[in-house]
């Protein structure tokens, strides 16, 4: 069986981000671990409960690997909103609304009915979406009374 | 706290045009988000999206339009006012220019099963969001 262990964003401040992923969302750190010689830092991190799956905090990386240009452009789509989403699912979108605002946690909107459930979302401090779901049975009318 | 590029604070008055579409948001607010004077961030906007904070308001509201159109029995008044539009008028206007259709013909054009697929809203917002046209492009197509 194949599963997904790790999947990455990349990062403007890996510092900044481990704050926001451990303080305010409320992660432990998976791993930390500095290469000095590769001026590298392997910061992994995931939501308490559920061990197999982590979020790999990759800083944007500059020469060798990428020519200043093409660094620089990454980072700006990043920061564009570009870098792509992490769907995340919960039990209670609102009460999970509530603890996330009351750590910092700034959302774009409130939760809100879908015909899927109810969700919201908010962004790292890089500018990487996150939709945070309660998924309920399928209701195409749900959320859409006038 | 770091410092952010410019277009990490262009990204968040986007956002609020995201969330709150459907109250009377000005591009002012916008450009409050993004803490920027509003000349310099209409021109920093559209240097980082490619298009005004004007264009990607209207666009959102005739996009979130769309969506109601195609999952409500609403009238055309009624989808106009809850996406924050101001006039009916201006509103159909806009909508027949951007989706080439009225508001009804628009609705009827799309089968009923699209209302059982499920796609996160975030998702589409971001991609069925229409392009903005203009008036003059739209004469230089050649076909209605």
């Amino acid at each position: 069986m194949i599963k997904i262990a790790n999947a990455q964003f990349w990062v403007h401040d890996q510092d900044e981000a481990l704050r926001f992923y451990t303080k305010r969302l409320g992660w432990e750190v998976r791993a930390d671990v500095t290469m000095e010689a590769w001026n590298f830092r392997w910061l992994a991190v995931g939501p308490v409960g559920q061990d197999d799956v982590g979020l790999v905090l990759m800083p944007v990386p500059g020469p060798p690997m990428l020519d200043t240009e093409s660094s620089a452009a990454l980072a700006g789509l990043v920061a564009k909103g570009a870098g792509g989403t992490l769907f995340l699912e919960t039990d209670d979108c609102q009460a999970s609304y509530d603890e996330l605002s009351a750590r910092g946690v700034v959302f774009n909107d409130p939760p809100t009915a879908q015909p899927y459930g109810i969700d919201t979302s908010f962004r790292d401090p890089s500018g990487n979406n996150i939709r945070l779901t309660q998924v309920l049975d399928f209701d195409p009318a749900r959320g859409t009374a006038p | 706290m770091t410092s952010q590029p410019l277009a990490r604070h262009l990204l968040r008055a986007r956002d609020l045009a995201d969330a709150r579409y459907a109250e009377p948001l000005t591009v002012a607010d916008m450009a409050g988000a993004a803490g920027l004077s509003l000349a310099h961030f209409s021109r920093e906007f559209k240097r980082a999206f490619g298009e005004s904070p004007h264009q990607y308001l209207l666009t959102r509201r005739l996009e979130r339009a769309a969506a109601l159109l195609r999952v409500t029995d609403w009238s055309v008044a009624d989808v106009c006012f809850a996406v924050g539009a101001g006039s009916v008028g201006s509103f159909t206007a806009s909508f027949g220019r951007v989706f080439g259709r009225s508001p009804a013909a628009y609705r009827r054009s799309w089968p009923s099963a699209a209302r059982f697929v499920r796609i996160p809203r975030c998702v589409a917002m971001a991609y069925a969001r229409p392009q903005n046209r203009t008036f003059r492009e739209d004469q230089g197509t050649g076909s209605s």
